[in-house]
């Protein structure tokens, strides 16, 4: 039998039908909902007089626009009351389960589906944002679809789709300290470019991969969307199967035994083909950063902004937009820019590990002054394992806001924004101009390295900064 | 869907590289029915901070106000996945965006409302910026643009994507008719995977 790679294997086992040479009808076997992109497929839904084909196969969440002060209700953010209203009636009126404002399982749609156990391996899954991909982490094969295609799922739990290409990236050796996940994709993303993964489907792979935990393999997967890929995975091992035994809507029991001999069987064959391979030397990886207002403008802490006039002709006018929009010059390096805010929150990094790690760095030390700090964490549930484990003091007594859960200050919304002109460090996935607010500038990085910057006020080489007491 | 056919209008130029939906349309004009979001397009270079119109902006500029194609750059709707993008383009008046290439999600959501995304060399959407008069015609039936001067510049989209555009297909309609497909394998697939079936 022809070796087949981890995608070519969820693709196989969810075709229903070839209807054309190149085009394929999929079946879809779990769908997330949420407040931002779902109104208009549910108004179509009531056009044509249809139910939802599988409300067990669908979850709902409102996590988009919510806001995320302290003692928040539904429509504390009064802009968004109207969609996330729409979205509970939609809920209500179709039989659909909504994960609402204060329910104990809220949080951003891609932190809870793989916390709860709707991510399965081996599984495909769609929701109405790009940042689906996160879920690959687990060997589903996920991916964002429009609002259309919402529609369309919830109409027939099924996709007409043609089949991608496919890449694998194998990231080898062992990561530096002050390297973390974050640094893995943001490097693969310089070093490629923004329109690398266009139209395939990505693993991730290799030694550096296996030595990820979930979380970190979900930040990961999670950036996918930025160089193109529509879809990204890394095949399921006893890592993925001790995080997932025991979650809410992970097989229990009997069905569990059944599920993990299949998912034993997902990994790539040896031999497999993808279109394209490509192996990053971890080894070579340095803390990254951002300069630009694309994920491709990034550099490692201690290297220069790089010269548009040395780049390929097509990047030299965007490089030159980038650098305009930002306020920086060619040559200089990022550490010791001074900033404005600090923001850690988003499907990217949000989660208890990352939170654990910035408290590493914030423990016993202070906010900048001048500086706005926060913290959203990426669901309800790590808000308060979290809290169990102390790390909301950690944060508070050292000037940060502890927030509630919502994607927040990663695109604008729920009331969290960053003003005209002022420099954020953000743990999110993309610095596009105006994304954190209009004219803001966004310097995206690890957790720990936007814990440094808090705390030093400038953008900083984590490697550098003195250990406390030590 | 509304079909798409052929277009003649006016060819707004926009060549900047990868130009992200969230900048065709930030997510705070997404909120509500009431906001029209093809004032609110391009919101952040089209105003400035306190509201006025950004002079320079080419969409505030005699006679691209009344545009009905864009120009642009590589990587056009990169991004979010939010079909507001097309939403608020169709809202302007643009039914057809030339660019060298587009993000993917953009392209499906395009197609599914009647949005051509056309794909042309980057050189040659250079080629059709004409400030003298920028009206170009776009003609689905024969995969040509035309231009003032009389040339004709032929374009390639996949067969059925371009019929599903002339015809205005409605794809979950067409699904629909395989539900007897999707029932069979859902049912030998909960045999297989009982768990994924029940809450």
């Amino acid at each position: 039998m022809t070796p087949r790679s981890l995608f070519d294997k969820i693709w196989d086992s969810h075709v229903v039908r070839q209807l054309a040479e190149d085009r394929f009808l999929i079946s879809v076997d779990r769908h997330l909902l949420h407040e931002a992109t779902s109104r208009d497929a549910f108004d179509g839904l009531r056009r044509r007089g249809l139910a939802p084909k599988s409300t067990a196969a669908t979850f709902a969440v409102v996590d988009h626009d919510v806001s995320t002060l302290s003692g928040r209700t539904w429509d504390s953010y009064s802009p968004a009351a109207e969609r996330i209203s729409a979205m509970q009636e939609n809920c209500q009126a179709f039989g659909i389960d909504l994960i609402d404002v204060n329910d104990p399982r809220q949080g951003i749609c891609h932190v809870i589906s793989p916390e709860l156990g709707i991510t399965l391996p081996g599984i495909t899954l769609v929701c109405g944002d790009s940042h689906t991909a996160t879920s690959g982490g687990l060997g589903a094969w996920a991916w964002g679809i429009g609002t259309t295609e919402i529609e369309r799922v919830l109409a027939t739990q099924a996709l007409i789709l043609r089949k991608p290409k496919t890449m694998r990236v194998n990231f080898n050796g062992t990561l530096h300290p002050g390297v973390y996940a974050k640094d893995l994709i943001l490097y693969f993303i310089g070093q490629y470019g923004i329109a690398i993964g266009g139209g395939t489907a990505v693993e991730y792979a290799g030694s550096a991969i296996r030595a990820l935990p979930v979380e970190a393999r979900l930040t990961i997967c999670n950036m996918s969307i930025e160089f193109g890929a529509r879809s990204g995975l890394i095949a399921p091992d006893d890592v993925t199967y001790q995080y997932l035994a025991g979650r809410a809507h992970a097989p229990a029991g009997a069905d569990w035994e059944a599920a993990v001999a299949q998912w034993r069987a997902l990994p790539s064959d040896p031999g497999a083909g993808f279109d394209r391979e490509i192996d990053i030397d971890c080894s070579a990886i340095r803390p990254q950063i951002t300069w630009g207002t694309s994920p491709q403008d990034v550099i490692a802490i201690d290297a220069p902004i790089p010269d548009p006039g040395g780049a390929e002709l097509e990047r030299r006018g965007p490089m030159q937009n980038s650098l305009s929009y930002m306020d920086l010059t060619p040559g200089m390096t990022m550490e010791g820019l001074k900033i404005d805010f600090a923001f850690i929150g988003s499907c990217t990094n949000s989660r208890l590990s990352d939170l654990e790690i910035a408290a590493g760095i914030v423990r016993g030390r202070k906010v900048a002054d001048g500086v706005t700090a926060i913290i959203v964490p990426g669901s309800t549930p790590v808000k308060r394992a979290a809290e169990a484990a102390g790390l909301d003091r950690v944060f508070r007594d050292a000037g940060f806001q502890w927030r509630e859960s919502g994607c927040s200050m990663c695109q604008t919304l729920g009331g969290d924004s960053v003003p005209p002109g002022q420099r954020s460090i953000s743990t999110t996935n993309r610095n596009f101009e105006g994304r954190q607010g209009p004219q803001a500038r966004t310097h995206l990085a690890s957790p720990a390295m936007v814990a440094a910057a808090a705390v030093t006020g400038r953008i900083t080489d984590i490697r550098k900064l003195p250990a406390i007491g030590g | 869907m509304q079909p798409f056919t052929v277009v003649t209008g006016i060819a707004a130029p926009l060549l900047r590289a990868n130009i992200d939906t969230g900048t065709i349309i930030p997510s705070r004009f997404m909120r509500s029915r009431s906001i029209n979001m093809g004032e609110k397009m391009f919101s952040d270079w089209r105003y400035n901070l306190d509201g006025s119109e950004n002079p320079e902006f080419v969409l505030n500029r005699a006679p691209y106000r009344e545009a009905t194609i864009m120009l642009s750059g590589t990587n056009f709707g990169c991004g979010s996945s939010r079909e507001a993008a097309v939403y608020a383009l169709l809202r302007f008046g643009i039914t057809c965006v030339i660019a060298p290439s587009f993000g993917e999600i953009f392209t499906e959501n395009a197609l599914q409302n009647g949005l051509l995304p056309l794909i042309l060399p980057e050189e040659v959407v250079a080629s059709l910026v004409n400030a003298d008069d920028p009206t170009l015609t776009v003609d689905l039936h024969a995969c040509v643009v035309r231009t003032p001067d009389g040339r004709e510049i032929g374009f390639s989209i996949a067969p059925d994507r371009r019929m599903a555009l002339l015809e205005g297909l409605d794809e979950t309609a067409l699904i629909q008719r395989y539900t007897a497909d999707i029932d069979a394998f859902r049912a030998a697939d909960q045999n297989r995977r009982p768990w994924l079936y029940q809450r």
